[in-house]
């Protein structure tokens, strides 16, 4: 009898790598998955964080995707190796900051390390050709493999048979003849095959599965790394991106201010670390204010925050402020109008 | 050998992170060890059983209070 083989799949969550696992594990052979967290992925957190999101089902895709499959997850943490990724890519930047190319060869690469810790054969992924612009063509492709150091034991299923065989194929651990040629971006024959497989409830979100790729998100990145005068984050930095109105009104300042309760709630985790604000006399948001700060700008910065409270009509009204020892002190202050908080201000 | 029971501060942490520190926890323990899993995501309610039922762990108990989510696991082989 021969031996099984095994293969870990990279599992984000959508649709594709779903599909893929599944068609390797037809073949009979051992697949489990692995998924990798950057600290960019939109996966989970923005569900927590976010009261309007309570719709979507309140659930971690890659898990959901591999209890699906039946198959086990390792979810590895790479949020401090991924900063090299991301702060200088070899291959640069997509259309924002999305360094599509330089993940996807990073994550192979850690895939590729796990397989061999492991005891693992193989290496699967959920690649489309043509399916994104940056890192799933098929000039694109070679590099993936080859710049992991997978070489031809990344086997690509959804599309195997427009790429050359790998070593799973030539070996026979899996029949080529029952891989894929799928390419381009239409999602029709990954829906038929989702089909096919029984496979009803699936996620696919418009924008990936990175905060990177996110033109809004990524905006704000660039003024981070501009305000602090060095491309350089921690995690802490990066989840207060995604959460949020955020308003820069002087270079050495900005304000971040919740725009709902599950985002005040998430604030309310970081008040030791930044001076906050809210008004006392009226309903309004949490904010925090991120830069050194005079007392000119804090009272600057109650009128800002005083606008977005339901107290925006207001003559005046009470600002708390909370210093990061927990002291507090109330102010009063006018709401700024809409005009006086120019757009240019907003991050 | 007598069974463990051993606390997760995860609180504060955003899943996926609750439950990357609670597969780490748990490769230090051995099965039938029991470990009690404090965070503040509600998403934790969700992705850590899921997390369990993939990788042969039982969950034993799950309570909330206080915007505080706790879940206890029971290792499995």
């Amino acid at each position: 009898m021969s031996k099984q083989r095994k293969a870990v799949a990279l599992i984000s969550g959508g649709l594709d790598s779903m599909l893929a696992a599944k068609v390797i594990m037809e073949q009979g052979v051992h697949v489990e998955g692995i998924n990798f967290f950057t600290g960019f992925c939109v996966e989970g957190h923005t569900h927590a964080i976010r009261e309007h999101n309570s719709t979507k089902p309140n659930r971690n895709n890659a898990l959901w995707v591999a209890e699906q499959l039946g198959i086990k997850l390792h979810i590895v943490d790479v949020i401090e190796e991924y900063k090299k990724v991301l702060i200088n890519p070899k291959h640069g930047y997509g259309t924002h900051m999305n360094p599509c190319l330089d993940c996807k060869i990073f994550m192979v690469n850690k895939a590729k390390q796990w397989i061999v810790e492991n005891g693992f054969d193989f290496i699967i992924t959920g690649e489309v050709i043509g399916q994104r612009p940056m890192s799933q063509t098929k000039s694109k492709m070679p590099i993936v493999s080859k710049q992991s150091g997978a070489d031809d034991l990344l086997l690509r299923p959804m599309c195997a048979k427009n790429l050359p065989a790998t070593l799973p194929e030539i070996e026979g651990w899996v029949d080529r003849e029952k891989l894929c040629s799928i390419t381009g971006r239409s999602r029709k024959p990954q829906m038929e095959m989702a089909k096919h497989f029984g496979i009803e409830d699936y996620s696919q979100p418009a924008g990936g599965c990175c905060f990177l790729t996110d033109k809004f998100y990524s905006a704000k990145l660039v003024d981070l790394w501009k305000a602090q005068g060095s491309k350089d984050y921690e995690l802490d930095d990066i989840m207060l991106l995604k959460v949020g109105r955020h308003i820069r009104p002087k270079a050495h300042f900005k304000l971040v201010i919740a725009r709902e309760e599950g985002e005040g709630r998430f604030l309310q985790g970081y008040k030791k670390d930044f001076i906050s604000l809210y008004c006392s006399s009226h309903p309004g948001p949490l904010a925090l204010i991120d830069g050194e700060l005079s007392a000119e700008d804090i009272y600057f910065s109650a009128r800002v925050v005083a606008r977005y409270g339901q107290g925006r009509d207001a003559e005046q009204v009470d600002i708390t402020v909370t210093e990061k020892d927990g002291s507090e002190r109330v102010i009063q202050v006018k709401p700024f109008t809409k005009d006086e908080v120019p757009n240019e201000w907003h991050v | 050998m007598q069974a463990l029971k051993e606390t997760l501060n995860a609180r504060r942490l955003l899943c996926p992170l609750p439950v990357i520190r609670t597969q780490d926890k748990v490769k230090q323990l051995n099965p039938g060890d029991l470990l009690e899993i404090i965070c503040t995501d509600p998403g934790v309610m969700h992705d850590i059983p899921a997390w369990c039922r993939i990788n042969g762990h039982t969950v034993l108990e799950t309570s909330s209070g206080n915007h505080e989510y706790i879940i206890t696991i029971r290792v499995g082989e």
